[in-house]
């Protein structure tokens, strides 16, 4: 199956970006295809480079990265939702990207399903 | 190139039915505002797109809302501009007005009441629900 994942919160505060993670990673294991991961709200804090989180605990961003990389998974940060926030292109960590809205509508068209991860 | 253009490249000729679920206030978290931004960006890829307004949803939609003492912006004539998007289909829960002590004559736009359970059957139809 092809899935979009839509993540709604920012990580350590909430758990979304927790739960997106780990479906999207048990789905890439069981063979199926993501679309598309796309960061929307306060999400889009997940793309950041500088976080930093103590040695102890899991590494949002870096395992996004990691995720990107070994399946090469799209992972879009909403452009409106980022500049309000203070994210920019320079402090996005390796795999993200910016975009507009439009990469949301079309996860929705193109996958099988949408995977809304938030309150 | 616009979003629009490049679904009409990868996408062309498929049309979801995609519903918007409105369940939180206007003001006091960004949902309500960011999500009406997703609506109007929908609006260009030619989708079947619906509204629904449930829980605290439904005052986005109350008329007379004045937002300067919070010094946040008042977006609700956008409501207003939907119809010229092509986006008619707006659905309030009945029972969430009722519990607000609302009815339809407060709501700034034209829309259908129904209950909760009739608000199921619809979003059982959908392809694509988005909950903000």
């Amino acid at each position: 199956m092809k899935f979009g994942i839509l993540v709604n919160e920012g990580p350590y505060t909430h758990q979304a970006s927790d739960s997106a993670y780990l479906f999207t990673k048990a789905a890439l294991e069981k063979g199926h295809e993501i679309y598309r991961v796309f960061f929307y709200h306060d999400g889009v804090n997940n793309a950041s480079k500088y976080t930093e989180p103590p040695q102890d605990d899991r590494h949002i961003v870096n395992r996004w990265s990691k995720l990107a990389e070994q399946y090469e998974v799209d992972l879009v940060v909403c452009v409106a939702a980022a500049l309000r926030r203070g994210i920019k292109d320079e402090l996005l960590a390796p795999g993200f990207r910016i975009s507009g809205l439009g990469q949301l509508v079309e996860a929705g068209i193109q996958g099988d399903r949408l995977v809304v991860f938030g309150d | 190139m616009s979003d629009a253009e490049q679904q009409g490249e990868e996408g062309a000729g498929i049309i979801k039915k995609f519903m918007f679920v409105n369940r939180k206030a206007p003001y006091g978290t960004i949902y309500a505002l960011e999500g009406l931004e997703v609506v109007l960006i929908s609006a260009a890829f030619d989708q079947d797109v619906s509204l629904a307004f449930v829980d605290d949803g439904v005052y986005q939609l109350l008329k007379g809302q004045q937002t300067k003492g919070i010094e946040s912006k008042n977006f609700s004539p956008a409501y207003r501009a939907l119809e010229g998007y092509d986006i008619e289909k707006l659905y309030v829960e009945r029972e969430a007005l009722e519990a607000r002590g609302l009815a339809e004559e407060d709501l700034l736009v034209d829309v259908q009441v129904m209950s909760s359970a009739e608000l199921a059957e619809l979003m059982a139809a959908q392809d694509v629900v988005i909950g903000f």
